[in-house]
């Protein structure tokens, strides 16, 4: 054990090289960076929001080798060579993805600070392909919570894409 | 949170000796209960050894066959995995009641089984809590208290266990494997975790520096008639205030073997195996469910905020039974069945 007197050195950066929607990154971090704070303060994507920071909330959901996770709980430097999707990774240039589209149709949002967190666990929802009914959508989507209450509408827009998808 | 170093370790005996070499350095594994803890500075590791890079992320069906759930295997997989689905549907409903997706994609079996108490004090760094620091008193027992144990409790502390995973755990008698400075080890669930007596600082068993490698289930254990019932303040992602896992063995009407562990109610899953000796060879009616709930909770204490768990635990057991009898799960049937 350490005694108080001691002088507490700083602990290194570690390298971290993260593939951010495509594109690599080479970065060097403290280890206690989280994932969010990488992607928000130092690779400067603020699309992913910071609601809790403690997991309750699902505003920072990002799709992690194709599965959502919540990015304020886990470390960059844990993430190192993995593929990391976030909001702004899911249109194809101009082209939004069907979700981002169905959220817009169906005006699944008021403020929208949840929304990128939500259409990211919509992704990962659907690449479970485990909800099969409106019942299972609403269990399967209960991680992102959304303070305006848009939750009906968001619903609608996950269930139109998954029927189009036409992922059962 | 304080400053840490940081090591990804490729070896479980790299990974054990790692941890040893400092009196104040912990695993990491998802990290969903421990970033949450050191965000608070209620946990302050001054070295984290990420064991995720180690080769636990199997499940494989044992030469017994029963099944052994890699420490590293998350929430989601393990839930998901079509052995478990098949073969030990409880623990699927268990996992699926718990957290959220996307911490169940995160949450791993090794972390799950130590993840700690979700009492408010132990939370609060202005307040004595004796689980947080040790001689300082319980805020709890005087305190608020709905979501505090009413079985097994101390006068140091009435905190629970807040896995929904380690209810079904006990009630399928899983073993734990464990590598650590003196070598492997394997314990029974039932032995796992602590109950808080004078030393509520320790939820389990481990030393530091064991690694939890690995969970077995046994072979053909409570294949049918099971169910897992939750009851919280919301329909999902809450912690529960009581829940049951039930499993039955029926031949016609007749109970050949029953299992019931309860989560919310304890500092570790709940089961009280005389009371269950009770009920085998009985038939299975409404009466001798209520019964056998009034037996488990004859030594139950409330708290006064928490006193209504006494009741609502008798309930839920018979529920939970009556739902194992028909072999309906509350958690999204078709989830835990697809
Ligand atoms: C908002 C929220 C809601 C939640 N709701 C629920 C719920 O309803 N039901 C429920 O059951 N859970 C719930 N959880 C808790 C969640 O299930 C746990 O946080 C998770 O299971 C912990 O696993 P982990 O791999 O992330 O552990 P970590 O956070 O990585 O580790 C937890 C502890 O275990 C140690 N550790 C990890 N792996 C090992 C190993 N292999 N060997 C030895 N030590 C190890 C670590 O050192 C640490 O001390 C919730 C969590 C949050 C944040
Ligand atoms: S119940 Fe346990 S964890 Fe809660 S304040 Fe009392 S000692 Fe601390
Ligand atoms: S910011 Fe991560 S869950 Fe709320
Ligand atoms: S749109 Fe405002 S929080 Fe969801």
């Amino acid at each position: 054990m350490k005694n108080a007197t001691e002088t507490v050195e700083l602990p290194e950066h570690y390298p971290v090289s993260l593939k951010v929607n495509g594109q690599a990154y080479n970065l060097k971090l403290q280890p206690w960076v989280s994932l969010l704070d990488a992607l928000r303060d130092h690779l400067q994507l603020k699309g992913t929001k910071k609601g809790c920071d403690h997991g309750q909330c699902g505003a920072c959901t990002v799709l992690v080798n194709g599965k959502r996770i919540n990015s304020c709980l886990t470390m960059a430097v844990m993430k190192d060579g993995e593929e990391i999707t976030t909001i702004e990774g899911l249109a194809k240039g101009d082209e939004l993805h069907p979700l981002q589209k169905a959220f817009i149709e169906h005006d699944a949002f008021q403020c929208g600070y949840c929304t990128p967190g939500q259409i990211c666990s919509a992704v990962g929802l659907l690449n479970e392909g485990k909800a099969n009914s409106l019942e299972e959508v609403k269990e399967l989507m209960s991680g992102n919570i959304c303070r305006c209450g848009a939750y009906t509408h968001i619903n609608s827009a996950i269930m139109q894409v998954k029927g189009e998808t036409g992922n059962e | 949170m304080n400053s840490f170093s940081y090591h990804r370790a490729a070896h479980p005996v790299e990974a054990v000796k790692d941890v040893n070499n400092q009196s104040d350095a912990k695993f990491v594994a998802g990290g969903t209960n421990l970033f949450d803890l050191m965000k608070l500075n209620i946990e302050k590791p001054s070295h984290l050894t990420d064991i995720n890079r180690l080769d636990l992320g199997k499940i494989e069906v044992l030469p017994n066959n029963g099944l052994r759930l890699g420490a590293l295997v998350t929430n989601a997989a393990t839930a998901w995995n079509k052995d478990v689905e098949e073969n030990y549907p409880l623990l699927s409903q268990a996992i699926l009641a718990g957290a959220s997706p996307q911490l169940r994609n995160m949450a791993t079996n090794g972390g799950n089984t130590l993840q700690r108490t979700r009492c408010y004090y132990f939370y609060d760094l202005a307040t004595p809590c004796n689980k947080r620091e040790p001689g300082t008193g319980c805020s709890a027992i005087n305190g608020f208290n709905r979501i505090h144990a009413i079985l097994g409790t101390s006068e140091t502390c009435i905190a629970t266990h807040p896995s929904d995973m380690c209810v079904a755990l006990m009630a399928l008698d899983a073993k734990v494997n464990v590598t650590g400075v003196n070598g492997e080890r394997t314990i029974d669930f039932a032995d796992f975790h602590r109950l808080p007596g004078d030393t509520p600082h320790l939820d389990n068993h481990l030393e530091h520096g064991d690694l939890i490698t690995s969970i077995d289930l046994p072979a053909d254990h409570f294949k049918t008639n099971v169910a897992y019932l939750k009851l919280r303040d919301r329909q999902s992602y809450a912690f529960a205030l009581v829940s049951v896992a039930a499993a039955l063995k029926m031949e016609g009407n007749v109970i050949q073997d029953v299992s019931v562990a309860l989560g919310g109610v304890a500092h570790k899953p709940w089961r009280d195996r005389q009371a269950e000796e009770q009920l085998k060879g009985q038939s299975a009616t409404a009466a001798g469910f209520r019964e056998f709930a009034e037996t488990v909770l004859s030594g139950a204490r409330g708290f006064g905020h928490n006193t209504f768990k006494i009741e609502l635990a008798k309930r839920a057991i018979v529920r939970a039974l009556t739902m194992a009898l028909k072999n309906e799960s509350t958690i999204l049937s078709d989830l835990s069945k697809a």
